[in-house]
């Protein structure tokens, strides 16, 4: 395929650009094979030439064109929201530069996509992509148990497709036994450690559905592997996202769920978490009501509650609170999994870090929590954010887990303004990149297609750019001061805001807000530079000597 | 003191909102102004202060096996659960609580009892902190068009009205006397803002007395006399801010509104913002809904869409925009009634002026802001708050809303205010707590006749005293910002939880930016006292510094900086999710408020700085310099 091909037209002269908060502005609209340029006209608004809309062609959700006479309105509704408008003088123009744009955002191909032409003069192409390997968590867990190794029984992807090749597993088990354990497994996603407690050296797992089916088929190994984790008369709790009526549903399609009789050390606890379709949705009402700025206040709350947002993301916090609190206070290992085990089960997991870990609430640490959790963990980007909320396509296997995952962490770091290294802007960041990126670190559904399409090989990673000191300051949080207690929110309704700087980003004015971070960033910079050593001090001194125990420096 | 009959029970329960929580265990005092709970199983002594005058309801529940419950409900939000042993105490307390709660003789207030310990010379120049003629003199008043005239001195135009007021020069006495005839309760037009840049202005008064077809010549001719003094424009607004069908109503009682075939050059129109009925019946669901235990998100947001409360406060916002831009993008004077022009009027011209005015936005401005538009205008505060046993029917959160109004502008605009959240809330509490004289009574010549300017001290000074916790870090001074335009898109309106949940810690962000923020100035502060110091020092020093004074002062309020986040703060518990799915318990039963009454009132000390304070203020009104320190 070439991309000259679905090039209708390769550029219109004065071209009216507005919508996003900006200006109205004149000039020259250009289409290339990735991006969507204009440049204002020398003499125009603009300095002579500026380059005024530089949009990643994959980051188009909807074309949608009006016609008007002999000339005709194209609005271009993004991925990341964003609304604009292209003003273009021309039926045949307007009609040609909207089936190109729609010509060139729908290619599917992971290969064809912008990060493997994409070549920044200042970053090197394998920069970024060994940041955090998992041997290195290993590593970490390894100075504190022995419980617990690498296997690379998925070193060509041959027990599980989805799964990277390195995974922690019981020492005590076999990768014979993985392999017959992975059958038992829905997309042979057998459980595996996620996350190692060090506080008291329990650990949570995860892992798909079991393919117990209508006969309630066993597996030993799976018993085992399972039955391992546990020392003698401990107790640990299965944490299914699905409820219990569907889990059981399940078995008539070959899945199901840990029966009490095969693992009777192991307490099921069913918290349904949305997932698939009804989640984007969920998603696509809420912006659909973001959008709508006729509405009155009852008809806002309104759609504010049918759209069901709010209630998923509450649903998701307590879920993680519950895996948190299982680990932390019940003292005993848990294991989550839903049906496929890579949405529902990765936000938990995920998530549940995050509250637990003080690690994880670092700029790195939480970039390799996203690498392990999300991204080698086989979350599947590809298809879950192949559209966003304005598309009109079918849905095929569109759901915002991961945009629900970082709304969940907003939420922490708006009710933990301290405890978050990262700011509101990194997760937006990470919100576009997921949908629409020069880089090649959210391509693909897992690390086989990844491996298959040698994205570590011809595109840059995005952490290498984020890690770049002048983009990383951008991202940071003023307010940060290492905590390392676990960060217990609160669940209620009350406690939970609509994330405005994401669903109103292109919606409402965020100048008085960006002047109060202006002043947050004087204030606290002036305290810091002064007195950096002893604020230091002063504050990891306020933390109790038990607490600061649990924190290990990653 | 004759109410109370039992003034100590012991063996009382106070119950958790969440039910997870074990209940605490303690003793219950009466006291002439306050309830005190000591819990005496924590270890740490750890008290409740509930004044009286800040209780709203007290119920005796049915009978348990625990004991008999007694719910208070609070005019500042806060519930309290208690459980006593015995039947007869239990009725004993509720009976005498009744009582101190809604006193019927207005002496029996907080206020008249309340001593300070402050000389007499401090206690009058507190009551005259607050002078409306400087206001109304930085708006340029007098002037050719604009009079302050005591008019009103004997209170014989209106009695609700104070005895000075600011009316156009060309509207005579006749004019003014004429039209105090044809407005309901004799609360004529009268100045509340002038917008100095294009000479337009805002008036108030209450609704005209126009029936069906009355009409009045000094009616018209005061308003023709407003219209005129801001020549600059060929019209003017009279906004009815009451639903349209509630002014038609009227005319049937001989009331009504403008017929703009009866006046020159008017340009009518409605806001509907509904009465005080209605606001009260909403308050008292959105109460409902934010005690609900542990409900859905769905119930949440259902609740909240029923009460219709956001629904008023966005009406009441979008009032105070309609005015401000009228005054500022049209340049046209506006006069804004609703029935007795007390109540939704207070409400609209008070926001009105905080938009265009970044003086309001001060402390000091605030406090002439609710003192012009709301204490002299006649706010009937003592009917509204429900201060002494009277009609329930006339209590209504009138300047709650407006206080929320201003809270939901602070979110839009974080640096525009010199005072924070917690400035407001405390207000707030004052507004219900009868411990200062100013919201006593109902009008000017009610708080004359109390002797309010005699027997009680003002509040105002109170809070300068605290000044300090109550700043905005963020605020970036007087000349920063001018008029606000806020966003009243329906998504910009917020849930205040920090006031109708405000008792419920555990909502709450569990580290404090703003106090993190306070301290990281008050360190700059003394970071810059010892600066100064050392060099002073410098010439007499010789050798190495001495240590003590390089290293920087050691927040010796480190407990006063809750940013540090102490374990306790939220290591607490996670949300009780194992057990019941959700809800989450953290609730500190001291109330901070209650804590500072109790301050208070150990605490007689002579704000011998008073007069600091007012320095200032003044300098800063003068200057209109931000101030940052």
């Amino acid at each position: 395929m070439e991309f000259a091909e679905l090039i209708k037209t390769a550029t219109v002269e004065s071209v009216l650009l507005s919508g996003a908060g900006l200006p109205p502005v004149r000039g020259t609209l250009c289409i290339t094979s990735h991006h969507l340029l204009l440049s204002s006209r020398p003499g125009g608004d603009g300095a002579p030439g500026t380059v005024e809309l530089w949009l990643l062609i994959r980051n188009v959700d909807a074309v949608e064109k009006r016609l008007a006479g002999s000339s005709g309105t194209i609005t271009l509704r993004c991925k990341d929201l964003k609304v604009l408008q292209l003003e273009i003088p021309g039926m045949e123009e307007c009609l040609n530069v909207a089936s190109s744009i729609e010509a060139l955002s729908s290619v599917d191909s992971v290969m064809m996509m912008y990060p493997f032409f994409y070549r920044p003069q200042d970053l090197r192409l394998e920069a970024g992509w060994h940041l955090f390997p998992l041997e290195q968590y290993y590593q970490q867990i390894a100075t504190q148990t022995s419980q617990w190794r690498l296997s690379g029984v998925n070193r060509d992807f041959a027990a599980c497709p989805t799964y990277p090749p390195a995974v922690i597993v019981p020492a005590a088990v076999d990768d014979e036994a993985l392999r017959k354990a992975a059958r038992f497994r829905q997309g042979g996603r057998f459980p595996v450690l996620s996350y190692y407690h060090q506080k008291n050296g329990t650990v949570m797992l995860r892992s798909s559905q079991p393919l117990t089916g209508p006969n309630r088929k066993r597996c030993r190994e799976d018993e085992l592997l399972l039955g391992t984790v546990l020392d003698e008369g401990e107790r640990g709790f299965i944490i299914d996202t699905r409820s219990a009526q569907a889990a059981k549903q399940a078995r008539m399609t070959g899945g199901g769920t840990e029966p009490k009789s095969s693992y009777p050390r192991w307490k099921r606890l069913h918290r349904p978490l949305e997932r698939g379709r009804p989640l984007q949705e969920s998603f696509i009402k809420l912006v659909d009501a973001c959008n709508d700025t006729s509405l009155t206040m009852d008809r806002w709350l309104s759609r504010l509650e049918s759209c069901r947002w709010l209630s998923h993301v509450k649903a998701a916090l307590s879920t993680a609170c519950l895996a948190a609190q299982c680990l932390d206070r019940e003292e005993a290992c848990v294991l989550v999994h839903g049906a496929e085990g890579t949405d529902t089960t990765l936000l938990v997991t995920a998530l549940a870090q995050l509250i637990l870990d003080p690690g994880c609430r670092t700029l790195a640490g939480f970039q390799g929590l996203l690498e392990r959790e999300w991204i080698e963990a086989g979350h599947p980007f590809h298809l879950r954010c192949a559209r966003s909320a304005y598309s009109h396509a079918r849905l095929k296997q569109e759901a915002p887990l991961f945009l629900l995952f970082l709304d969940c962490v907003w939420q922490l770091g708006r009710q933990f303004p301290f405890s978050l290294e990262f700011g509101e802007r990194l997760l937006l960041t990470l919100f576009d990149n997921a949908y629409a990126s020069s880089y090649g670190t959210f391509l693909g559904n897992n690390e086989k297609e990844r491996c298959l399409c040698k994205v570590k090989e011809s595109t840059h990673s995005l952490w290498a750019w984020l890690n770049q000191p002048e983009e990383k300051r951008k991202y940071l949080n003023p307010l940060y001061s290492r905590n390392a207690l676990v960060i217990w929110p609160s669940v209620e309704p009350q406690s939970i805001q609509l994330w405005q700087g994401l669903f109103f980003r292109w919606i409402r004015s965020s100048k008085y807000l960006d002047e109060a971070w202006a002043e947050i960033q004087r204030l606290v910079e002036n305290d810091d530079t002064s007195v950096e050593e002893s604020a230091g001090n002063r504050r990891s001194q306020s933390l109790s000597d038990t607490a600061a125990q649990t924190e290990n420096e990653r | 003191m004759e109410h109370i009959t039992t003034p100590k029970v012991e063996n009382v329960k106070l119950l958790d909102r969440y039910t997870n929580r074990k209940a605490a265990n303690g003793t219950l005092y009466l006291t002439a102004t306050h309830l005190i709970y000591v819990d005496a199983s924590a270890e740490v002594r750890k008290e409740t202060w509930i004044l009286h005058h800040h209780i709203a309801t007290v119920e005796k529940l049915p009978l348990t096996t625990a004991g008999c419950p007694l719910l208070i409900h609070c005019k500042n939000f806060h519930v309290a659960h208690f459980v006593i042993g015995q039947e007869r105490d239990c009725h004993e307390v509720y009976t005498s609580l009744l009582k101190l709660s809604q006193p019927v003789k207005p002496e029996d207030l907080y206020a008249f009892s309340y001593n300070p310990k402050m000389s007499k010379d401090n206690r009058e120049i507190g009551w005259k902190l607050i002078d409306l003629k400087v206001d109304y003199q930085r708006m340029g008043i007098p002037n050719d068009y604009w009079e302050i005239t005591d008019a009103n001195k004997d209170y014989e135009v209106c009695n609700t009205y104070p005895p000075e007021i600011v009316v156009p020069r060309a509207a005579n006495k006749a004019t003014v006397i004429g039209s105090s005839r044809f407005r309901s309760r004799g609360r004529i037009p009268v100045l509340s803002y002038l917008y100095k840049e294009n000479n337009a202005a805002i008036c108030r008064c209450s609704q005209p007395l126009s029936g069906f077809s009355a009409r009045c010549l000094e009616d018209e001719q005061m308003l023709q006399a407003i219209r005129e003094a801001n020549p600059g424009s060929p019209f003017m607004y009279v906004v009815d801010t009451r639903p349209k069908l509630n002014a038609i109503a009227n005319r049937a009682a001989g009331k009504g509104y403008e017929n703009e075939d009866n006046y020159d050059n008017i340009r009518f129109k409605f806001i509907g913002i509904e009465n005080i009925h209605v606001m009260r019946n909403s308050l008292q669901k959105l109460r409902e809904v934010c005690e609900t235990k542990s409900p859905s998100m769905s119930d949440f947001l259902t609740g909240l869409e029923n009460s219709g409360w956001l629904r008023h406060i966005k009406a009441v916002m979008d009032a105070g925009v309609f005015l401000a831009k009228a005054v500022k993008d049209e340049k046209a004077s506006v006069l804004v009634h609703c029935s007795d022009g007390w109540d939704r009027t207070a409400q609209v011209c008070s926001l009105a002026s905080l938009l265009l005015d970044p003086f309001y936005r001060t402390f000091k401005g605030f406090m002439v802001l609710i003192e012009k538009e709301w204490i002299a205008m006649g706010h009937k505060f003592s009917h509204r708050c429900g201060h002494l046993d009277g009609d329930p029917k006339e209590v209504s959160p009138v300047f709650t809303q407006f206080i929320e109004c201003v809270w939901q502008l602070m979110q839009q605009f974080p640096c525009t205010f010199e005072f924070n959240e917690r400035f407001l809330l405390e207000i707030h509490d004052h507004v219900y707590s009868c411990q200062f004289g100013n919201f006593l009574g109902t009008c000017h010549k009610e708080r004359e006749d109390l002797k309010i300017f005699e027997k009680t001290h003002s509040l105002w000074p109170f809070l300068l005293q605290k000044k300090q916790e109550f700043r905005n870090p963020l605020y970036r001074g007087f000349t920063a910002y001018k008029e606000l335009q806020p966003n009243t898109l329906p998504f910009s309106f917020q849930f205040w939880c920090g006031m109708y949940n405000r008792f419920d810690k555990g909502m709450h962000p569990k580290q404090c930016v703003l106090d993190h923020l306070l301290s990281c100035m008050s360190q700059k502060m003394k970071l810059e006292d010892n600066a100064s110091e050392l060099e002073n020092k410098l010439p007499f020093l010789d050798g190495p510094l001495p240590t003590e004074a390089c290293s920087f002062p050691k927040m010796g309020s480190a407990s006063k900086t809750p940013m540090l986040n102490t374990p306790q703060d939220y290591e607490g518990e996670p949300p009780p999710v194992l057990t019941n799915g959700t809800a989450v318990g953290d609730v500190e039963v001291m109330s901070d408020v209650d804590q500072k009454n109790k301050e208070n009132l150990s605490k007689h000390q002579d704000p011998h700085d008073l007069k600091d304070a007012f320095g200032v203020l003044d300098s800063e009104a003068k200057d209109g310099k931000p101030q940052h320190p």
